[in-house]
């Protein structure tokens, strides 16, 4: 038998009741889940980065240029799940070339080229800028070059340029934050706009997208923090993790409430198809759904960040307690794309029947080429760290 | 005071001045010449999907050499299939019979293709039987003629 149909009848005997034949196999596999994932944590450590700017808060200092360089590592690949999972990748830049005003995706890429482009780029390039002037003045050889070609040419390092450097990234920053909730807003969206598919067609799902972008993006940063701090052989500042750890909290909060109000509508309302999701809820994805997302994600993390506040003892178990809350944190995000991409799949829209998924590990689309996905950013960070060390800034007064 | 303008921002838009030639230029060779000729489409997707050789040549281009088969299969439960679900692709065997062979199907598992047991389908609409019980052993046209099911051969 042709491979592909042999593999069609192995899950064939899998399926539960009635389903539609193109239903046996999904078509958005893991590769679809680390995609909003991703997206997700660009979204998220921008809008931290933008709280310290536009309000100030003197505290989370430490944390800006790690957030905004996370986001940029994270943005860089964010397409990259996406562009692996078509099976004609090289055709893939056609969407920008000729895009149609009804494809969402297509002006996606142009909500992600603008992000890109105008938001993170130009952000970073406008705090850099004075220690990138500075660096090429020190430095040699190579090193020299590539950051004068950083500054693009601008070195002018006169109090008036820097000022205006300064004001220039904070209206970048007021733009970015609607270019942030955009971004991943339109993630959500491209979901919540399937009227077919009763699990994500909803108009809550692209702002609870947008929330758990948040949560997972805060989660991120911290642990980012954390272990940056540590490589660096510099102590941890607790009232850093303390503050980032509030915002984490009400955050947490609001997305939990947000999803809770997206289920309870859902049950109250018990429309045809709510019979299916109970089964699958129950079924296929309680593991993922009420013990990684519900348990873990979201009401231990809960939990602890209130103990936290309270707790002010033992310095060590405190910033052990944090790691784990932003670990457990990351989990329970990652699974909530799970539920939403894997399970609005599993079950078919006839509503009577399940298919099952079975996630492959090598292949364009397995957990191997997933795992590249979300380890090739966090080797882009460490060289943006490297290359361009916040610690190694040139301090300006306030 | 003269109206100042920050260094930044004249390099900043000369760069995205470049940025954004170089991505018309690239469009202008990579957009397909014929697209947007009928719709938002390659014109010439037309062509191309017009070159693939014929496969099929329809049932009714066999009757003209086989109406007997037909005059029998249109009496009976199998009326509404058409040669070529069966016997695969004829248009080879239409142009020249006497030396293209056309497949001539035969073993339990083809007539079971469609008549074994499935949950996903509705026994009203095609009977099904199970393979491993039916009169196991033997070919099922060895009693049921493929054209006329219900003809039995003894
Ligand atoms: C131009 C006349 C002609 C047309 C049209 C034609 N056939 Fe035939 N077919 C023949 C001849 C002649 C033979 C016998 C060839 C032989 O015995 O080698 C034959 C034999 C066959 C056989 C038996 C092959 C075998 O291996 O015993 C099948 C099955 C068949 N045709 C099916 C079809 C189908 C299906 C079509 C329509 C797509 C079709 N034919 C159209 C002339 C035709
Ligand atoms: C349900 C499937 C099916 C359909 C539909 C069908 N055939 Fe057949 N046909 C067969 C099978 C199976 C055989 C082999 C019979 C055998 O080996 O005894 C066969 C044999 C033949 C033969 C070889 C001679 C014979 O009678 O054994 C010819 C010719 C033929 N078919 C023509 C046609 C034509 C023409 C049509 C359309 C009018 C057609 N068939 C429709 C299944 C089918
Ligand atoms: C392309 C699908 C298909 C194939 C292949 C096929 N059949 Fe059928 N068969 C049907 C359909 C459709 C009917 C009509 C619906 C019904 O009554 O089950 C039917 C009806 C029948 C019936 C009558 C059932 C009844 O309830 O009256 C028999 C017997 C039968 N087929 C035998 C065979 C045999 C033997 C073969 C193999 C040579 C075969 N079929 C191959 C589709 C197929
Ligand atoms: C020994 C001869 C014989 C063989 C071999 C045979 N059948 Fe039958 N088949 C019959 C008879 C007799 C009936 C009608 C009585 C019955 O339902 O058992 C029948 C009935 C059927 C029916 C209708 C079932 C129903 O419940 O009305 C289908 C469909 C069918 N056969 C398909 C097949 C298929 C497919 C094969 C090959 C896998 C096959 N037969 C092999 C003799 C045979």
């Amino acid at each position: 038998m042709d491979p592909h149909f042999q593999h069609l009848y192995d899950i064939l005997a899998h399926a539960q009741g009635y389903i539609f034949p193109n239903e046996i196999d999904l078509q958005w596999g893991i590769l679809i889940v680390v995609y909003p994932f991703i997206t997700g944590l660009v979204a998220g450590a921008f809008i931290l980065a933008s709280l310290e700017r536009v309000f100030k808060v003197k505290i989370l200092k430490p944390t800006y240029q790690i957030a905004l360089l996370t986001a940029l590592s994270f943005l860089l690949v964010a397409t990259m799940p996406l562009i692996s999972h078509l099976s004609q990748p090289q055709r893939a830049y056609e969407i920008m070339i000729t895009p149609h005003s009804s494809s969402a995706m297509a002006i996606f890429g142009f909500v992600y080229l603008w992000y890109l482009a105008v938001v993170l780029l130009l952000e970073i390039w406008f705090d850099y800028r004075h220690s990138m002037v500075v660096w090429s003045n020190e430095k040699k050889g190579v090193m020299k070059w590539i950051y004068k070609i950083l500054t693009l040419g601008v070195n002018d390092i006169s109090p008036r340029t820097i000022h205006w450097d300064r004001k220039l990234g904070y209206i970048i920053t007021i733009v970015g934050i609607p270019s942030a909730f955009i971004l991943h807003g339109y993630v959500g969206f491209i979901f919540g706009s399937l009227k077919a598919n009763p699990w994500w067609s909803s108009p809550l799902i692209p702002i609870i997208f947008l929330f758990s972008a948040m949560v997972s993006g805060i989660a991120l940063v911290m642990l980012v923090y954390m272990i940056v701090s540590y490589l660096r052989k510099k102590a941890i500042d607790l009232n850093v993790l303390d503050a980032i750890g509030k915002y984490l909290f009400f955050i947490l909060i609001l997305d939990f409430t947000l999803e809770s109000l997206d289920q309870i509508h859902r049950i109250y309302e018990a429309e045809e198809s709510f019979e299916i999701i109970k089964l699958l809820v129950s079924g296929k994805l309680y593991l993922t759904l009420f013990v990684a997302q519900g348990l873990i994600g979201t009401i231990i993390p809960l939990i602890t960040l209130v103990f936290l506040q309270f707790y002010k003892h033992k310095i060590k178990l405190q910033k052990t307690m944090y790691f784990i809350v932003s670990v457990l944190v990351l989990i329970g995000v990652y699974s909530m794309r799970w539920n939403v991409v894997i399970g609005g799949q599993l079950f078919s829209k006839s509503f009577s029947g399940f298919t099952s998924f079975k996630v492959g590990l090598i292949g364009l689309d397995g957990t191997l080429m997933a795992v590249f996905w979300l380890v090739l950013p966090i080797g882009i960070l460490a060289f943006l760290l490297w290359l361009l060390p916040p610690w190694k800034m040139v301090k300006e007064e306030d | 005071m003269k109206f100042y303008i920050p260094p930044q921002i004249t390099r900043l838009a000369l760069a995205f001045a470049i940025f954004i030639t170089l991505f018309l230029v690239l469009r202008h060779f990579l957009v397909p010449k014929t697209f947007g000729e009928y719709g938002h489409y390659r014109g010439a997707s037309l062509i191309d999907n017009a070159q693939p050789e014929i496969h099929y040549a329809g049932q009714q281009a066999c009757f003209k050499c086989h109406q007997d088969i037909e005059d029998k299969k249109a009496q009976d439960v199998h009326s509404e299939i058409h040669c070529e679900t069966c016997h695969g692709p004829g248009e080879k065997h239409v142009v020249l019979s006497k030396t293209e062979k056309i497949l001539k199907p035969a073993g339990r598992e083809f007539c079971g293709s469609c008549h074994v047991i499935n949950a996903g389908k509705q026994k009203s609409m095609i009977n099904q039987i199970d393979l491993n019980k039916h009169n196991i052993g033997k070919n099922c046209i060895e009693c049921h003629n493929p054209h006329q099911p219900w003809e039995m051969k003894k």
